[in-house]
């Protein structure tokens, strides 16, 4: 089985021997590879990624022999969430209101996308001229 | 898109870059673009990261971006052509020459506060539904077609009017972009962008 994260359209692989799937539809993964995928730490103050803390009210819950729950990280920090355990796979998004402090700066959000040929362009490459942003599909 | 590409060589010399991107697998719009065959970037996003972004429910969506990297007008939903407009009721012309109105003078770039007015708004549904289509795609990009349907079915059920996701996903599922499966989302109810008329060029026959 292949596990992985798959988090805000980053995908990161998981060791077979870091991830549990014992409980039912659930996805634990130990500490050390929950910390280097994810980004955050369990810190005795709770949940902590760069400067920000949040706290854990149900340690037991977050924490269990076999790995830090997926599901429960979603829930403690309030990210939306998709766990497929049959699948190996666990999804995070980013949660309405930090998308929407992302909008209501007006910064265009830079991104890096192949064209045609695989080549890869960023949008920030482009600062400094006018960008005309299209959206479009064949659909 | 050759109209983008035209209106890059007439307008790139002053300062002007169109960015489009196709929220496609390759292979689908491969063809659109080797027939534009375009020198401004002519991006590919198959996983809907822009989508995620940007908060994206359709296509076409079009946003302007200054010289410092700011949303200076935000989704619009406009044509670069008028071979849909019996459809969707609107007019290019006009919209392409506020483009050369904004790259010669400024105009037409709106106040933060109108932006902000103006964006379409994400709720823990929408961003649930798109960490369920993301997953979808994930499975469905691995080989996995059978278990990404029921993230895709989920995806739906979060966002009915989204279709980026809605109809974005139906030649993902086998279904037809343009079939049956598309009126029958159509006819649901006029789908509500937030932001249909953020620059009026309806055409003539349409106004009411």
């Amino acid at each position: 089985m292949n596990y992985s994260i798959l988090d805000e359209g980053q995908l990161f692989p998981l060791a077979e021997g870091d991830v549990s799937t014992d409980a039912p539809g659930r996805m634990r993964v130990a500490q050390d590879a929950f910390e280097k995928a994810m980004g955050w730490q369990l810190k005795p103050e709770g949940l902590c990624k760069g400067a920000v803390c949040v706290p854990v009210r149900d340690r037991d819950a977050l924490v269990h022999t076999d790995g830090i729950d997926l599901e429960e990280f979603a829930s403690v920090t309030g990210r939306p969430c998709s766990i497929d355990a049959a699948e190996g796979v666990a999804a995070f998004g980013t949660t309405a209101a930090s998308q929407s402090s992302l909008m209501e700066s007006l910064e265009a959000p830079d991104f890096k996308l192949p064209d045609l040929s695989g080549q890869t362009h960023s949008l920030s490459a482009y600062r400094g001229n006018k960008v005309l942003f299209v959206a479009y599909a064949s659909w | 898109m050759p109209v983008w590409q035209a209106l890059y060589e007439e307008l790139g010399p002053h300062g002007f870059v169109p960015i489009t991107v196709a929220l496609d697998r390759r292979e689908d719009v491969q063809p659109y673009i080797e027939a534009a065959n375009p020198t401004h970037p002519s991006l590919i996003d198959e996983a809907h990261r822009t989508a995620e972004l940007y908060h994206l429910l359709n296509v076409p969506t079009i946003l302007w971006i200054d010289e410092a990297g700011m949303i200076c007008r935000p989704h619009d939903s406009q044509y670069a052509t008028d071979i849909f407009t019996a459809f969707h009721k609107k007019l290019s012309g006009p919209y392409l020459q506020m483009i050369r109105d904004w790259v010669h003078t400024g105009a037409g770039a709106m106040s933060a506060d109108e932006i902000r007015a103006n964006q379409p708004k994400p709720n823990a549904d929408s961003q649930l539904a798109r960490v369920e289509r993301a997953l979808a795609w994930h499975l469905l990009n691995a080989g996995r077609g059978a278990a990404a349907e029921p993230h895709f079915d989920r995806a739906a059920e979060l966002a009915p009017k989204d279709w980026t996701i809605q109809r974005g996903s139906m030649p993902l599922r086998g279904g037809n972009a343009f079939g049956p499966e598309f009126f029958a989302l159509a006819e649901k109810g006029k789908f509500n962008y937030g932001m249909e008329d953020l620059t009026p060029t309806h055409a003539p026959e349409s106004a009411e």
